[in-house]
């Protein structure tokens, strides 16, 4: 889950990192009052989890509270690479000597931590790790050893800070590390990380990305949801505690396993091209192994519910699961859905595979369910799903 | 022969008396493979689906001479069964548990090269490994195939099972599942290593996802390294591009992760990259024919 700008401020706050005092205004009045509490000069930034959000239009400073009307006015609404600003952060202005880089992430490849540092900071890092690499430090921290203050300031050393600054950005450091692992991190940026005029170091802007698989041990976390901006499919399927994620083509998509699930978006998509108005996956649903008559029946009925949706593609590969108990499992949903009165009305194309493939292909075929076909292989289903999503569109 | 896991492997599974511990030991042990214990410091001294469980792996490893454990554990406990696993130096740790936090594997992996690099971890979030027709740990499904000279390995599970299938007339020597997670124990590389080095393998599948730059890392290592045929198969050209922050992920991989940097990356090397599964499988026949 990625945080809003305000929200990792407020948990470095939490962590004793120093960061500019701000208040968050939804609406331009709010903003005006957040600009009069603070008094003077204000930056008021759009609440966007995307990057290049200045080079967008998105941060402006105000002179007092009259000219933070007219620029939350002219941020609030913006749409910033798709993302819409519902929110801006009022934040007092600082009055910046300097500005540096810094992020703690998880360096994949070499399968450990990484502080990277920069004296070169700024919305231009990515420019200057392209052209001037030697300016960028990449530190790697072992999960094991740590950061201590020592190290801390070692990595700061690295990334070309000068000595001013060092002091105050070891301390931000180590502080940042204690973010990172405590808070369950896989990424915790700082760009900028500033040097005021007056010799302070501080956060002036904050990224952080947290770790979905630790929510079990991070209960807090939840309120960093931000549901306002939930798709109320996803919602709902979030809700039955199903894998979903709603795209903008007309075929739904049900099957078992990620990677398989995201091939058959692939294939899906590649057999639409020969098609009118080429057809498209209208979602990512993964049922998982089980696949048990309930799950299937959640999923359809959040298939069903998306108005886009022409045509179903059923893909499973019956591994762990039997395919006869995926075969069951669409027919009790098929009559399930129907007692809800929602019975399943669009043409769904079913291929199974692999565990017990016969048996279910028989008791589907047996079935005889109203719109439902069989195709023996992935490729070919996908072709007749798109087909029919064409047709029906 | 076949990579990491033959007829002779001894396995224990750590978390067998739990619900899916229980359900793919049997599988297991359906399959022919060799599971003679599991590990519960709870359960030390009981009997389990007529094997001992034992009160720790370096006690298992005693009675039993396994070399091989699966761990089966929720992912809150993960983290120290595989340190339990690695201080007792056994080859092989194959995890199979979803969700695992990833500072928590970040450590056990940090912990495996400290403590000298003895064990292979795979995993976590992975199906597991399978030599068909010679032993089984994890989940993936013993009957799909048979013993043969191709090898794979992936990073999706369905997808080992959707292409060992359409190659089950050829049969494999090993399948390795090393799980989709940001950061794994055995990786594409370990494995096209172990492949070009068995003789028992003729061609390898490899099979990708998007995301991190492991498959541009696989092609510059099949460059150098790999001398038998290699077909490979990248899923997620067409997923939403993923809801990436800051500038700290490009800067570090200098590469986007798309499908489409990884299969052009791979086509720059010779590999052939099927469009679909089933053309990856029809590649890799006409290699298998032409032999």
């Amino acid at each position: 889950m990625d945080l809003f700008e305000h929200q990792a401020k407020e948990l470095f706050a939490d962590y004793g990192i120093p960061v500019p005092r701000g208040i968050v205004a939804h609406t331009v009045e709010e903003a005006r009052a957040a600009a009069e509490q603070l008094t003077g000069r204000v930056v008021v930034k759009a609440q966007v989890k995307t990057g290049g959000r200045g080079k967008a239009g998105g941060v402006k400073v105000a002179d007092d509270a009259a000219d933070a009307v007219e620029k939350a006015t002219a941020i609030l609404g913006m749409d910033i690479k798709g993302h819409t600003v519902h929110k801006v952060l009022v934040e007092e202005a600082s009055a910046i000597a300097e500005e540096y880089y810094f992020s703690f992430l998880l360096d994949r490849a070499n399968r450990t931590f990484l502080a990277i540092c920069s004296a070169a900071g700024g919305m231009e890092i990515e420019e200057v790790a392209h052209t001037s690499p030697e300016k960028v430090a990449k530190v790697p921290v072992s999960a094991l050893t740590g950061v201590d203050r020592a190290k801390a300031r070692e990595i700061a050393q690295a990334g070309g800070l000068p000595e001013a600054a060092l002091d105050g950005a070891a301390e931000i450091i180590e502080k940042v590390w204690c973010v990172f692992v405590d808070e369950d991190a896989t990424l915790v940026e700082v760009n900028p990380m500033i040097l005021t005029q007056d010799g302070q170091v501080k956060a002036l802007d904050g990224k952080v990305t947290l770790d979905d698989n630790a929510t079990f041990r991070q209960a807090d976390h939840a309120k960093f949801e931000d549901k306002s901006a939930e798709d109320p499919l996803e919602a709902a399927a979030k809700a039955k505690d199903l894998n979903y994620v709603k795209l903008d083509g007309n075929v739904g998509i049900i099957g078992n396993g990620a990677g398989l699930v995201m091939s058959t978006l692939d294939v899906v998509a590649y057999a639409g091209e020969a098609f009118p108005g080429k057809p498209k996956p209208a979602n990512f649903l993964d049922i998982g192994g089980g696949a048990s008559a309930e799950v299937m029946a959640a999923g359809l009925e959040i298939i069903i519910s998306d108005p886009a949706v022409k045509s179903i593609f059923v893909n499973v590969f019956g591994g762990i699961t039997a395919c006869d108990a995926v075969a069951n499992g669409i027919v009790s949903a098929f009559k399930l859905l129907e007692q809800r009165g929602e019975a399943v009305t669009r043409p769904l194309v079913v291929r199974l595979d692999g565990n017990n493939a016969l048996l279910g292909r028989k008791i589907l075929a047996d079935a005889a369910l109203s719109g439902v076909e069989l195709v023996d292989t992935m490729d070919d289903a996908a072709k007749r799903a798109a087909e029919l999503a064409a047709v029906g569109a | 022969m076949a990579i990491w896991l033959t007829e002779n492997s001894r396995i224990i599974v750590q978390g067998m008396t739990g619900g899916e511990g229980t359900k793919h030991t049997r599988r297991m042990l359906a399959s022919g493979a060799r599971v003679v214990g599991g590990v519960n410091a709870r359960k030390a001294g009981a009997t389990h689906e007529g094997l001992p469980v034992f009160g720790t792996v370096k006690e298992a490893m005693e009675q039993t001479r396994a070399d091989v454990s699966v761990v089966f554990v929720p992912p809150a406990f993960t983290k120290d069964a595989v340190k339990e696993a690695i201080d007792a130096e056994i080859p092989l740790c194959v995890v199979i548990t979803e969700g695992v936090p990833v500072h928590d594997t970040t450590e056990f992996w940090a912990y495996a090269i400290a403590k000298g690099g003895k064990t292979r971890v795979i995993g976590p979030n992975c199906p597991g490994i399978a030599s068909p027709g010679a032993s089984n740990a994890g989940i993936i499904p013993a009957d799909i195939t048979t013993a043969g000279r191709i090898g794979l390995v992936s990073k999706s599970g369905t997808l080992t099972y959707q292409l060992m299938y359409e190659l089950r007339d050829f049969g494999f020597s090993t399948a390795v599942g090393i799980g989709g997670d940001p950061v794994i124990g055995t990786t594409h590389i370990d494995a096209l290593q172990a492949f070009q080095e068995d003789p028992a393998t003729d061609a390898i599948v490899m099979i990708g996802e998007i995301g991190g730059d492991a498959e541009e890392r696989a092609a510059a290592y099949i460059e150098e390294h790999v001398t038998k045929p290699v077909v490979a198969y990248v899923a997620g050209f067409t997923a939403p591009e993923g809801k990436t922050m800051g500038h700290a992920g490009a800067i570090v991989s200098g590469s986007a992760g798309t499908a489409q940097a990884k299969k052009e990356a791979l086509e720059k090397v010779g590999v052939r990259v099927g469009k679909t599964p089933s053309e990856t499988a029809r590649l890799m026949r006409e290699i298998m024919q032409s032999r």
